[in-house]
């Protein structure tokens, strides 16, 4: 119970400065939605099949987007020596890799909330909110388990903003290639057998790397 | 952990190729202050930071309350009080909000109540709604204090404590560290400032270039010209 009131107590902190200042979220909503109006342009005016390419445009914003608020999750903790204070307290470092972790996969599912209906009203179309919803979330929390770790070896380097991406998007491609097939899968109305093999292997990604996450933070963030 | 006894032996820490700390031994006793000085880079702020779990040693062993930091990291951080060069606040939070926060993480009971006691005794409890950013280096320092006391740690740990202290804020911390002091509690702090320092410690450790080369209990200097005297030796 105590590794849980310390999680909770890590979600509730990051979301109270959160709401206070709303800096990071609206970054990430304002970036996903100009990703989604850009590529609005690019696809109309070539006049392509939106359900075969917008689950990829979806994904597009997803990621980027979601790069902007993970790159802040640890550079706010390492700006005051706040991180240090954590750490100094008898707290699992399993609970502040889950803490934070959660804290980004709400941020994170925020921005998807806006981003995906307005997709949808760009794109004139009708999205199968089951299953789509559930193959995002489950993607949401590879992403931002994965997302959470890296950010915070990227924040202990110089060049954290250039540092994210770089490690990011490699780790993810595989979630990123579940993502979008899934999805695609989704807006076109595949059944669940034509898209079971994406399915399984986002499943076994979210669950591989959040417990190697769980278990290899301690060391990522100890010196 | 009751026994609040600090024991460090032969202690060494590495940078690179520099040695920051080489075979630093000492002990703190329970009810004792004990006072760090030496010229910048003599490894007081290194040492600090090993006894408080941020930074891991090459070599060496420490213990407190008789548990080695090696094998009981939890139960020795539990039983730590650390204030650092950084104030460890969030800034978008208010200073309730980060009492509060880190009063959970220690799991303590009755958050509010020792959130409100401890931010009287530091002088903080009128600005508990003050977004933290808002508060002035001096009064963010008495949040930082606030936060050393939350979870009455057996061990304070201190490293320079008194920067962007007030007279005022200064003469509480002095007080906050006799009253440690009356309450058995182990202090270890490093300063600059040789006058305050001294006249509340028990033993100042003078360090030079990542060593210990004077252990000096009070009775051995009589007053700050006579520590003068000692360190200018040190330092030559």
């Amino acid at each position: 119970m105590r590794f849980l009131r310390q999680v909770i107590a890590i979600i509730q902190k990051d979301l109270a400065a959160e709401l206070r200042t709303k800096e990071n979220l609206s970054a990430m909503v304002v970036f996903a939605l100009l990703v989604l109006v850009i590529f609005n342009f690019a696809f109309e005016l070539q006049g392509v099949d939106i359900t075969a390419i917008g689950s990829g445009v979806l994904w597009v914003a997803f990621t980027f987007s979601g790069i902007l608020g993970l790159g802040r999750s640890f550079a706010a903790e390492k700006d005051k020596g706040s991180l240090e204070g954590v750490l100094l307290s008898p707290v699992d470092r399993g609970a502040i890799f889950l803490g934070k972790a959660a804290s980004n996969f709400i941020f994170i599912s925020v921005m998807e909330a806006v981003t995906l209906p307005l997709f949808a009203v760009l794109n004139n179309i009708a999205p199968p909110w089951f299953p789509l919803i559930p193959y995002i979330v489950l993607g949401t929390i590879g992403f931002a388990a994965v997302g959470t770790l890296l950010s915070a070896i990227a924040a202990s380097t110089k060049m954290r903003e250039v540092m994210l991406p770089i490690l990011l998007f490699p780790v993810s491609v595989p979630l990123l290639m579940a993502g979008v097939n899934l999805t695609k899968g989704a807006l076109q109305g595949r059944t669940f057998a034509d898209v079971a093999n994406w399915f399984n292997i986002l499943l076994a990604y979210d669950v591989v790397f959040v417990v190697v996450a769980f278990w290899v933070f301690e060391y990522v963030v100890e010196e | 952990m009751s026994d609040a006894r600090i024991t460090v032996e032969k202690l060494d820490k590495q940078f690179g190729a520099r040695w920051a700390l080489r075979g630093v031994t000492f002990n703190v006793a329970p009810g004792e202050i004990v006072a760090l000085v030496g010229p910048n880079g003599a490894g007081k702020t290194t040492l600090l930071r090993i006894i408080a779990t941020l930074t891991r040693a090459n070599a060496g062993r420490i213990a407190i309350g008789g548990a080695p930091l090696a094998q009981h990291a939890d139960a020795v951080r539990a039983a730590i009080g650390f204030v650092g060069h950084q104030t460890f606040m969030y800034d978008d939070l208010t200073a309730e909000e980060n009492l509060r926060f880190y009063a959970r993480l220690y799991d303590l009971p009755s958050v509010s109540e020792r959130v409100r006691e401890v931010a009287q005794r530091v002088g903080v409890a009128n600005r508990l709604d003050d977004v933290t950013r808002t508060l002035s280096r001096g009064l963010q320092q008495r949040l930082t204090l606030a936060r050393l006391l939350l979870h009455e740690p057996a061990v304070l740990l201190l490293d320079e404590p008194y920067t962007g202290l007030d007279k005022i804020a200064a003469d509480m911390l002095d007080q906050i560290l006799l009253q440690a002091k009356r309450e058995g509690r182990a202090v270890l702090f490093s300063t600059h400032d040789l006058e305050r320092g001294l006249a509340i410690c028990d033993r100042a450790i003078i360090m030079k270039a990542g060593r210990v080369v004077h252990d000096l209990p009070h009775s051995e200097w009589k007053n700050l010209a006579g520590f003068m005297e000692i360190y200018a030796g040190v330092l030559a």
